[in-house]
């Protein structure tokens, strides 16, 4: 399995604070890998410093075959990047339909697809005509996935796409997410919540203060628990 | 002596501190060393001028607010002298009520406009500012029985303030000693000490919590400041110095209308003024005012010459002409908001 | 495409502020005194707000996508009225003529001309003097008051300090006259233009794809970049066309006063600023709203009160902003 991108030597700084100093990880082609770490740890600053949204003050960014570090935010998303802020980026007073009209570049949205898409979420297909704004949180984070993955893109970016949502919602997403990755869609996602971590990934890195302090199969850590206390943090009760 | 004058707040740069003092000694013995009626007025102006800059120096580049309302208060000052000179007769306590309404209503109204828009964002307060400025334009020149509309307001000054007043029989160092010296020094001390005091105000404790605000609200508020009364205490400030400042313009012309008081082109020319000559710095305000008073009265001069000498090249001469003297100054307002945002004085302290 | 169409709204519009408008003028019924006046002064009030829109939606547009208030916005509107002087007074034939084709196509130079130079005008503006100081409020509104006072003094040095007066086409000039109500013509043209502006803005914004992505701008711009479109090209082209409204808008308001001075732009911005502070600053709609609330109570106040006409703006923006205090339509920002 090749990888679709890697991170080499990235260092981000954001006014006179030094953010990422120096990641290094890698994305399979056609994997799930989940990007862990405690709060304040970069995690963001990483999917953001890939996007072009913060520039990388030093290392390389290969993603298919091209260094796109220092390349602006629009060519980085015209290679086929999908990115699901953790604000989630929905613009409330567009309805549901615009949303994804917008995020279709290459033209109509592509019928197939979207009754895929609306198989995946059904509120969306309830609240074509609605302004996204209205959305609760679930359904916000369900078009903000829907409108990355409206036409068919090689990576998919998503920010603690499980954050402040309820159980059942989050029990739902896993689902949706299973679904993407039988489209092979390389997928890196941010994450808190180890037991959606565990139930997705195939691969994982850790940051912590702004590197990468561990990265190999999500099986490994998933055994491990004396390495996921040293890594996270976790209490035992937090595996329930 | 000098540290306790100058707030600790020195010129830090040779040049800067030798322009200062050029211009302190040229403003301190100006009847004398330019003697004449255009070139005491213009010194008068410059005095009045430069407190008013300092003042608006305060908000712009010490709290980082743009208000378009100066002028207002300044105006205020000025009409609370003529009105209370007019209505009440010229006596010195005619003067004193009148200044003190000023003081009040200025104080009152910054209060206000404070309150009800500092909280809002920069673009916005300037918007309210301008608004509500032009709205005060436009009713002291249609209050005309009260105001004196377009035309202003001219009236009489107590007895000691006439120039038909000779305070001493012969003249000293060739200058007769009128009641005109007396109201120049009048208004050269006052200027002098409220610049002081200004200077005193932004190198205060207070003075530092307006930068912290300017620099970062957020990390002000955080630390448990509330911004909002900040900036509204200094912005009374301010109103209460461009009052003060109108005040004494209307002692010093015995006249005040909208032209020399309210008008938008005289906020313009305090913005030319506060950024060319470096915000956020105070000693900006007394190089820039007195540059662009000088500049007023004496570069159209030598404009004329220069409009004169290209007459024959097509849009030269219309663009170099004596009129045009603000074309100039505003490209280098702009450089300088680009290039040196703290002004001459910055250049001048960079230079060290 | 399954899902059912037109089974909600495409946008839940938010009601109450309409109703203002036709609040003030019954408010304003009585007080005055006769029917056919309150006519003549609604139809006034409503062609002087759509002239005001036509000025400021564009400087509302531009500040909601790019965070950026043009205080040099009025000088683009003086430029637009001396350009149409210098279109129309050569074309005295065609407008002295008594046809209105004739008086409307030397109009219609004058405005194409006149946009063609203040978009122009803008497009440089914007890249020379604004493009370093995005997301910089203080040093934005220092710079556009900079290119202010540099635009008046080349319109000084271009067309000379004198007033110029530039009457109406002669076929625009007097009256329609219904019983004992008078209506000026050229306002009803005002109203016509206004209308026309308003609907091509609504179908450009809710009905196209540049439209649509101007709105998403306005709410996020970083998200529309992240979707792939390059925002910045979108923002010279909105600055351009809201240059160039304030170009057309020049143009009507030097023909409804027939006098062209170089204090007139800045004489209006203050119209302008109460327009867009009422309608919620970046908002069109609110904008159209307020353009419309602002001209009826200067014409209704300006009938009985002259005095207090632009006060009684002030007062209207100090109430909408105690009743709503990000104006009328407050723009969702991230």
């Amino acid at each position: 399995m090749s990888n679709l991108l890697a991170l080499s030597g990235v260092n981000t700084r954001i006014g006179h604070y030094h953010i990422l100093q120096g990641v290094d990880f890698v994305v399979p082609q056609g994997g799930f890998t989940m990007l862990l770490g405690r709060n304040g740890a970069g995690k963001t600053t990483c999917l953001r410093t890939i996007m072009g949204l913060w520039k990388a003050s030093a290392g390389r960014i290969d993603f298919d075959g091209a260094d796109i570090a220092g390349r602006s935010t629009p060519a980085v998303a015209q290679l086929g990047i999908g990115y699901v802020p953790e604000s989630m980026g929905i613009f409330a007073g567009l309805t549901v339909r615009e949303n994804l009209t917008l995020a279709a570049r290459d033209g109509p949205i592509d019928e197939k697809r979207l009754d895929w898409m609306f198989g995946l979420f059904p509120a969306l297909k309830k609240f074509w005509h609605l302004p996204a704004g209205h959305l609760s949180g679930g359904q916000k984070q369900m078009l903000a996935i829907a409108r990355a993955m409206i036409e068919p893109r090689k990576l998919l970016l998503v920010d603690e796409p499980t954050k402040g949502l309820a159980p059942a919602i989050i029990a739902h997403m896993v689902e949706a997410f299973r679904e993407l990755k039988r489209t092979d869609t390389t997928i890196l996602l941010v994450e808190q919540n180890f037991n959606f971590a565990r139930s997705l990934g195939d691969t994982v890195a850790v940051m912590d203060s702004g590197r990468i302090v561990h990265s190999g199969n999500m099986g490994e850590l998933a055994g491990n628990e004396a390495l996921q206390y040293r890594l996270l943090g976790l209490s035992l009760d937090a595996h329930q | 002596m000098t540290r306790r004058l100058l707030s600790g707040d020195y010129p830090r740069s040779r040049m800067l501190a030798t322009l200062l003092l050029l211009i302190l000694a040229g403003l301190a013995f100006a009847p004398f060393a330019f003697p004449g009626t255009r070139s005491l007025d213009v010194a008068a102006k410059v005095c009045v001028f430069i407190l008013l800059v300092a003042s608006y120096d305060l908000l712009l580049g010490y709290t980082g607010i743009v208000s378009f309302a100066h002028t207002m208060f300044f105006g205020i000052g000025a009409y609370g002298i003529a009105i209370a000179a007019t209505r009440l007769g010229p006596t010195w306590g005619s003067l004193v009520l009148g200044s003190l309404v000023a003081l009040a209503c200025s104080a009152l109204l910054s209060l206000l406009i404070g309150m009800l828009s500092l909280r809002v964002k920069t673009i916005f307060f300037a918007m309210i500012t301008l608004a509500v400025a032009s709205f005060f334009a436009i009713l002291a020149s249609q209050l005309s029985g009260f105001t004196g509309g377009e035309d202003g307001l001219t009236y009489k000054l107590p007895q000691l303030l006439l120039p038909g007043t000779k305070l001493l029989e012969a003249p000293l160092f060739g200058v007769e000693i009128n009641g005109r010296i007396v109201s120049y020094y009048i208004v050269f001390f006052t200027a002098a000490a409220l610049f002081l005091a200004l200077l005193r105000v932004v190198n205060s404790p207070f003075g530092r919590v307006l930068q912290a605000i300017r620099e970062n609200d957020f990390r002000a508020e955080a630390i448990g400041y509330r911004s909002v009364i900040y900036r509204s205490v200094a912005n009374c400030v301010a109103a209460l110095a461009a009052s003060a400042a109108g005040i004494l313009y209307a002692l010093w012309l015995r006249y005040a209308g909208p032209d020399t008081t309210l008008s938008f082109d005289i906020m313009i020319d305090i913005l030319l003024m506060v950024v060319i000559g470096g915000m956020g710095t105070m000693y900006g305000a007394v190089v820039g005012a007195t540059l662009f008073v000088i500049a007023q009265t004496y570069l159209q001069d030598l404009m004329k010459l220069a409009s004169d000498a290209a007459a024959g090249i097509p849009l030269l001469p219309d663009l170099v002409h004596p009129d045009r003297w603000l074309l100039w100054l505003g490209i280098l307002f702009i450089l300088s908001v680009y290039r040196f945002p703290a002004g001459i004085v910055g250049k001048l302290r960079g230079r060290q | 495409m399954s899902p059912e169409k037109d089974e909600l709204p495409g946008a839940v519009l938010d009601k109450s502020p309409l109703a203002l408008i036709p609040v003030i003028a019954l408010v304003a019924l009585p007080l005055i005194p006769s029917l056919p006046t309150w006519v003549t002064l609604t139809v006034a009030g409503l062609a002087m707000g759509m002239m005001i829109f036509i000025m400021a939606s564009g400087l509302t547009l531009v500040f909601g996508l790019m965070d950026v208030m043009n205080f040099a916005h009025g000088a683009f509107i003086t430029i637009g009225a001396f350009v149409a002087t210098s279109v129309l007074l050569p074309l005295a034939g065609w407008t002295r003529a008594d046809s209105l084709w004739m008086n409307l196509a030397a109009m219609l130079l004058a405005v194409l001309a006149a946009m063609a130079v203040t978009g122009a005008i803008g497009l440089a503006f914007e890249r020379v003097i604004i493009k370093p100081v995005y997301g910089q409020h203080l040093k934005q509104i220092l710079i556009t008051m900079g290119g202010l006072i540099v635009a008046e003094q080349l319109i000084l040095a271009i067309w000379g300090p004198d007033m110029i007066a530039l009457p109406k086409p002669v076929t625009l000039r007097g009256s329609f006259i219904f019983g004992d109500i008078v209506i000026e013509k050229y306002r009803v043209l005002a109203v016509l233009v206004g209308l026309a502006v308003f609907a091509a803005m609504f179908l450009v914004l809710n009905r196209t794809r540049v439209g649509l992505l101007i709105r998403a701008g306005v709410e996020d711009s970083e998200m529309v970049e992240s979707l792939g479109y390059r925002i910045r090209r979108v923002f010279i082209g909105v600055f351009a066309a809201g240059s160039a409204l304030a170009g057309l808008g020049g143009v009507m308001w030097a023909l409804y006063q027939e006098t062209v001075t170089s204090a007139m732009g800045m004489h209006v911005m203050i119209l302008i600023f109460i327009v867009i502070i009422i309608g919620g600053l970046g908002s069109v709609g609110g904008c159209f709203i307020g353009s419309l609330l602002v001209g009826l109570m200067a014409n209704y106040v300006g009938f009985l009160a002259p005095k207090i006409a632009l006060g009684s703006n002030i007062l209207l923006m100090v109430l909408i902003l105690l009743w709503r205090p990000q104006g009328l339509y407050p723009v969702a920002k991230r």
